[in-house]
């Protein structure tokens, strides 16, 4: 965190942010209480909770679709309410890609429909048409579609085409909210590859929204939980599944792996940590073999 | 700002308005809109704005909520008000420039008509914000069964009825998601010239269309899955059955008609 905060002007800074909805009738509803995050260059984070518990909310302030109730938004220094900022540049560099954003989906071909952000940027059309090409190929859309209709594409295709609409806008912070919802494993685990990837290219901050403990387990440098509009934890996912009690009370939890470590050292297995994760769980045992063994 | 629109909407609470059998209220609803427009007279006025406020606080859905379901109108409130003011052309004259004269009668009919309107309207969406589209369909569905003697598809049209309220919310949320995506896209739907805006609807025009359709053919599986062959046979889980509430309802609906229609034969106050 301190190596975070040393720079704000690089960082999305919310402060004493509340959203209310429908103020004033049967259905208002204080969906933010007082968040208060920074949220910093090249971190991978994931946002979990449940349903209702203001992920999407939260998520629609980054870039300026929703606007507090009251409290601020900082992006790079600027407050992001303030009546001069420019809330469509803000979009260019804040990207969120929606849930099922394959039903946002309208042009005739697939690379027009991927212009669309980019286009709306005002760049060149040479530029414009680079960074489509370069963003169906970071989500892996083979050249044979690039003329098809974007309705004509299977599931999978249809929902890499339309984060590829979001990344053409080469955005410094990408937001995506539950991208594998309704996927099968395979179709997740490639567009979650991908999202690893793009993040691993630098320069980008990844925030992941998600309720699978194992995909931001395995992706995430740092886990943000909501909880009825609060921030319930946030730290590493480490830091986070340690609390998995409390979690479960929420009506989340850890990882299964979690689980499993925790009943091993229950039984006597001298793991040195809980895993968070298959592959640390693995080298733990590993560990743990070979130190018994010798 | 695509939020606002309340029209047709449900308002959860709890009250007797809501407890009313829904054929209570349908019919309330029709006599109402009707005694709107055959009173004459200023009591009638002072009556119907009286058994509707009454209502309104009976109901307890908020009164700001229930203005807010004006805003879609208020275009057309607007052009009856001017259309009245200035196309009158009886009484003393009040004011004229150039081609435009205006009579106090002529502000007197506006005033009148624009009331009747607002009344109309308020009136309507009462129903609709204590009724569910269940059980308004229901209502309908019993209250005009008499129908199906001259073969009137009185099942299928109260089905037709309540599944297009039921999707007003849904396509709204939809509208508001699609909208949001593209903004998120940089699409603009708020500035430009008037063939940019239309321009900018194409994006958000097309992504609704599919939807709507995908909607609609995810229900018709859904309800053939559920074998839905009809009308024919179809039995209810909570049918419709008058209770004390409804008969005072009724009583009182009566009182209203009773006092509206006399209201006309009262000499004074024309």
């Amino acid at each position: 965190m301190d190596a975070q905060r040393r720079n704000l002007k690089e960082c999305m800074v919310l402060d004493h942010v509340n959203y209310v909805y429908g103020a004033g009738t049967a259905y208002e509803k204080h969906a933010l209480q007082d968040i208060n995050l920074v949220l910093g260059k090249n971190e991978f984070i994931g946002l979990i909770g449940h349903t209702g518990s203001g992920k999407s909310t939260l998520i629609q302030h980054l870039n300026g679709l929703l606007q507090p109730t009251s409290g601020h938004i900082y992006y790079k220094g600027n407050d992001i309410g303030a009546k001069e900022f420019n809330k469509k540049e803000l979009r260019s560099h804040v990207g969120l890609v929606f849930q099922y954003p394959e039903h946002q989906l309208f042009e005739t071909t697939v690379v027009k429909d991927v212009a669309f952000g980019p286009k709306n940027m005002g760049l060149p059309q040479l530029e414009v048409d680079m960074r489509v090409f370069a963003a169906l190929k970071e989500v892996g859309i083979s050249e044979e579609l690039y003329d098809a209709s974007p309705f004509e594409l299977s599931g999978g295709q249809k929902r890499r085409v339309a984060i590829a609409g979001v990344l053409a806008m080469r955005p410094e912070f990408l937001i995506l909210d539950e991208p594998t919802a309704g996927l099968d494993p395979r179709g997740r685990d490639e567009i979650l590859d991908r999202i690893a990837e793009i993040h691993a290219e630098g320069n980008r901050t990844v925030i992941l929204v998600s309720h699978s403990m194992e995909d931001v387990a395995k992706y995430a440098t740092r886990l943000i939980v909501m909880n009825k509009g609060n921030v319930f934890a946030d730290g590493s996912p480490r830091e986070v599944f340690e609390l998995y009690r409390e979690l479960e009370e929420i009506g989340l939890a850890a990882p299964q792996v979690t689980y499993l470590s925790e009943r091993l050292r229950e039984a006597g297995v001298a793991l040195a940590q809980n895993a968070t994760t298959l592959a640390e769980a693995r080298e733990l045992l590993l560990a743990d073999w070979k130190g018994g063994s010798r | 700002m695509i939020r606002d629109i309340t029209i047709g909407q449900y308002y959860p609470v709890d009250s007797p308005i809501h407890r009313l059998d829904p054929r209570v209220k349908l019919s309330a609803t029709m006599l109402y809109l009707v005694s709107l427009f055959v009173f004459s007279g200023y009591l009638g006025y002072v009556l119907a704005i009286a058994f509707v406020a009454v209502c309104v606080k009976l109901s307890r859905v908020p009164f700001r909520y229930i203005v807010r379901g004006l805003k879609p109108v208020l275009m057309l409130l607007i052009i009856t008000l001017l259309f009245n003011i200035f196309l009158t052309k009886q009484g003393t004259e009040l004011a004229s420039f150039w081609i435009f004269h205006i009579y106090d009668e002529g502000l007197i009919t506006a005033a009148l008509m624009g009331l009747r309107l607002v009344l109309l309207v308020i009136g309507s969406s009462l129903m609709t914000f204590t009724t569910t589209p269940n059980q308004l369909t229901d209502g309908l569905e019993k209250g005009l069964r008499g129908l199906k003697v001259i073969h009137v598809p009185v099942h299928e049209i109260a089905m037709m009825m309540s599944i297009a309220l039921r999707f007003i919310p849904i396509l709204v949320e939809e509208t508001d998601k699609i909208m949001k995506a593209q903004q998120a896209r940089g699409a603009d739907f708020e500035s430009g010239k008037l063939l940019q805006r239309v321009k900018a609807l194409i994006p958000l025009l097309v992504p609704l269309i599919v939807s709507a359709f995908r909607r609609a053919s995810d229900l018709a599986m859904a309800m053939e899955a559920r074998c839905y062959h009809g009308g024919e046979g179809r039995t209810k889980m909570k049918p419709l059955h008058y209770k004390k509430l409804d008969y005072v309802g009724y009583l009182v609906l009566a009182g209203y008609l009773g006092l509206v229609i006399g209201s006309s034969f009262v000499p004074f106050l024309k």
